[in-house]
């Protein structure tokens, strides 16, 4: 018999007293019922709290705060579905643009001092960023690499609670929960930022 | 296929690999207590978290609702294991993975080391996972000549220091910062002679140290938090970014996964994300989540395998009370709030699986009979903070009862004659079983005293009872048993009168 059909017959086996299969209690939250200005202020709150830097600021200021931002960066990359607009302020610098047909090698995504990418929802009570891959967030190696990771998220797609955020995404794309930079708690179980990943992450809350 | 049994029944086929004590479990405890260091840093990280714990759970209106949700998936996925995995593996194969099945803790460490093989390669980069911890891949891969890095920085400590983990969230939760600094001066090539013990500088070393791997690695190997059986979704739940490297930058990942660690679909996975993070490092959330769905071109490794892992856990399953240890999710809460597990730690437990977890999960997994895993469901005190801790609403309490009679039957078809322990139990269900015959006993009370000595402590008990005496003077026994005590105050109350019996007088 091969290993799989061992395993199940085994695992039948195991059920035979045909154990019932219950019901599933969802009395937990579905919503969290916030208007758009608490979720963008809980949000930002949540986000401070893991040493991330947020700005809240409206869309047309977008450029500039990038720029700003991104002061002492010499190169950045960027998927290549970003809206080009946001980073005409960052015109002096290098711009390289990343995509699956025509990928940055792991070196050049190692050299390079910046990323800047969209995202696809984010969670307030939690500070939890999600990037599903879609041409303006790029492949996961773009947000990963570069130590500075430059995120922005659209007030509109913040969500509230996490089963709000998770019924707007699909779930079979390549998916990273972003909450804070990196971080380690393994000394003495204190959290301590900054490991492998990014180790400054700046989000931008566009309105 | 339906998931009704038709067959005959079989025995179950236990675990092998790290799972096992390889000394009783008051022998072990009685020698990781006299290490006042290992105490001392467990004291001070146990409550670290239990704090943090608290306060996030706290903030949550609904904990007790997304515990009650938690469970009861939990449930479900075991009652219908068999039709959830071959859902699975329709699912995650359809989206390009290769899925390699694996009956036990040998079969796994040759499927993965084929695997790596196959490519090539004499290196893989590791993220932490309790499940190649359980099959001893990393000494298996090596004996094959392949090197396996851990990249967690607290696995990174306890491999560099040649050392076992203790916990199974932080496994390097036994050293302190001044001990870690000491090992990765003595045992990280290149690190600089200044390195202080300042956390987030030690942090910063293993990230310089393990740099270069992570570019150049062609294969790593990855456990699995969750697996969605309606999409074929593997998540791996993390914090340093090295999970992210792991499971991004590679060629070739080869994940190893129980079986038990099935959900049904994308919705239950808004439970146990709420559940996870907040019961394990105390946060609301962890800093990163990762979820891939078989390959997706262009973006991650392109050759994607997930090896099945039953080792034992068929065999759980079928102990119709202990098979809730399967619901487990490892946050570590229960051996974070457990006084025993604070003061021996998780070395004396042997098993991959220390903690409460561990003293049902692993003589479940290999069989009560197995090796000294038959003394670990008596590592408790079976105060129940375990399951008040536990995110899934496991009753670790009640299967460790469960598992001390599973015990005392094993050895009671074993045995031709009685044990001490069967004796000293007949004996106390003698007297416990009427009045009359507790009194006589407590008769004898008095000889007691004589035995203490003028200290009135008891230093040496003969036989089985001695264990307890090896590290705690017993006091002496009271002259009168309180039985006798309430008798006499009592009818003296009722008679209002003042008449104290003396010391040693009987009622
Ligand atoms: S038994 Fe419960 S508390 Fe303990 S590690 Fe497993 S899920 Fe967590």
């Amino acid at each position: 018999m091969s290993a799989r059909d061992d395993i199940l017959a085994r695992i039948r086996s195991a059920l035979q007293d045909t154990p019932e299969a219950p019901e599933i209690p969802r009395g937990y939250r579905q919503d969290s019922g916030l208007g758009e200005d608490e979720l963008v202020e809980l949000l930002v709150d949540r986000l401070i709290d893991y040493k991330a830097q947020v700005v809240v600021v409206p869309e047309a200021e977008l450029p500039a705060t990038l720029a700003g931002l991104l002061a002492g960066a010499s190169s950045v990359v960027v998927p290549e579905g970003l809206d080009g607009g946001w980073l005409a302020g960052f015109d002096d610098g290098d711009v390289r643009v990343d995509s699956a047909a025509a990928p940055l090698a792991v070196t050049e995504l190692d050299a390079v001092d910046a990323v800047v990418t969209a995202s696809a929802v984010a969670v307030a009570e939690t500070g939890t960023i999600i990037l599903d891959g879609s041409p303006n967030q790029g492949r996961r190696a773009i947000s990963l690499v570069p130590d500075h990771h430059l995120c922005v998220v659209r007030a509109a797609d913040i969500a509230g609670i996490l089963p709000e955020a998770l019924r707007r995404i699909e779930g079979t794309r390549p998916l990273t929960m972003i909450s804070g930079p990196s971080a380690t708690s393994d000394i003495e179980l204190e959290r301590v930022e900054g490991v492998h990943g990014p180790r400054r992450l700046d989000v931008v809350i566009t309105r | 296929m339906s998931s009704t049994f038709l067959g005959m029944p079989s025995l179950p086929v236990f675990g092998s690999g790290n799972l096992h004590a390889a000394e009783s479990f008051p022998k072990a405890a009685h020698r990781e207590l006299g290490n006042a260091q290992l105490r001392a840093n467990l004291g001070h990280a146990t409550h670290t978290i239990r704090d943090k714990r608290l306060k996030v759970v706290s903030e949550l209106p609904d904990w007790e609702q997304l515990r009650d949700a938690g469970s009861a998936i939990k449930q479900s996925v075991m009652a219908r294991l068999p039709e959830l995995l071959e859902e699975f593996e329709a699912n995650f194969t359809g989206g390009g993975g290769v899925i390699h099945w694996a009956r036990d803790a040998a079969e796994a460490n040759e499927i993965v080391a084929g695997l790596v093989r196959a490519t090539g390669e004499t290196e893989v980069v590791k993220v932490k996972s309790m499940a190649t911890q359980e099959i001893g891949l990393n000494e298996y891969l090596e004996e094959q000549g392949i090197a396996a890095f851990e990249t967690d920085l607290a696995e990174l400590i306890v491999q560099l220091d040649h050392d076992k983990p203790s916990h199974i969230l932080v496994p390097a939760i036994h050293k302190n910062r001044t001990e870690i600094r000491d090992i990765f001066l003595r045992e990280m090539p290149g690190a600089d002679p200044e390195l202080t013990d300042t956390p987030a500088v030690l942090a910063m070393a293993a990230r310089a140290h393990l740099r270069r791997k992570f570019l150049t690695a062609k294969v790593a190997v990855s456990g699995a938090n969750f697996a969605l059986a309606d999409s074929g979704t593997l998540a791996v739940v993390e914090s340093e970014g090295n999970g992210r490297m792991c499971l991004t930058l590679p060629e070739t990942l080869i994940t190893v996964m129980g079986v038990e660690k099935l959900l049904p679909g994308w919705q239950d996975l808004e439970v146990f994300m709420q559940l996870l993070p907040r019961s394990s490092t105390g946060e609301r959330m962890n800093p990163y989540t990762s979820l891939w769905t078989g390959v997706t071109e262009g973006d991650g490794p392109q050759n994607v395998h997930l090896v099945l892992l039953d080792n034992g856990r068929s065999a759980a399953l079928a102990d119709e009370m202990g098979r809730s240890a399967l619901h487990c999710i490892r946050c570590s809460a229960c051996m974070n709030v457990c006084p025993v597990y604070e003061r021996t730690g998780g070395h004396a437990y042997g098993s991959t699986y220390p903690g409460p977890i561990g003293a049902i999960l692993s003589p479940l997994l290999t069989g009560i009979e197995s090796e000294e895993n038959s003394s670990l469901p008596y590592a408790s005190s079976l105060c129940g903070a375990c399951y008040d801790a536990c995110p899934v609403k496991i009753n670790i309490p009640d299967i460790l009862v469960h598992l001390r009679s599973v015990d005392v039957d094993s050895k009671r078809g074993k045995k031709k004659l009685p044990s001490q322990m069967d004796v000293g139990m007949k004996a106390a269900s003698w007297a416990l079983s009427s009045g009359k015959r507790l009194g006589l006993v407590e008769k004898g009370l008095p000889l007691g005293r004589l035995a203490a000595g003028p200290d009135k402590k008891i230093t040496k008990l003969p036989g089985i009872a001695g264990g307890w005496t090896q590290s705690r003077d017993i006091p002496a026994p009271p002259s009168e048993s309180f039985r006798s005590w309430w008798a006499t105050e009592h009818k003296a109350t009722e008679h209002k009168t003042d008449t104290h019996k003396t010391e040693g007088e009987q009622a």
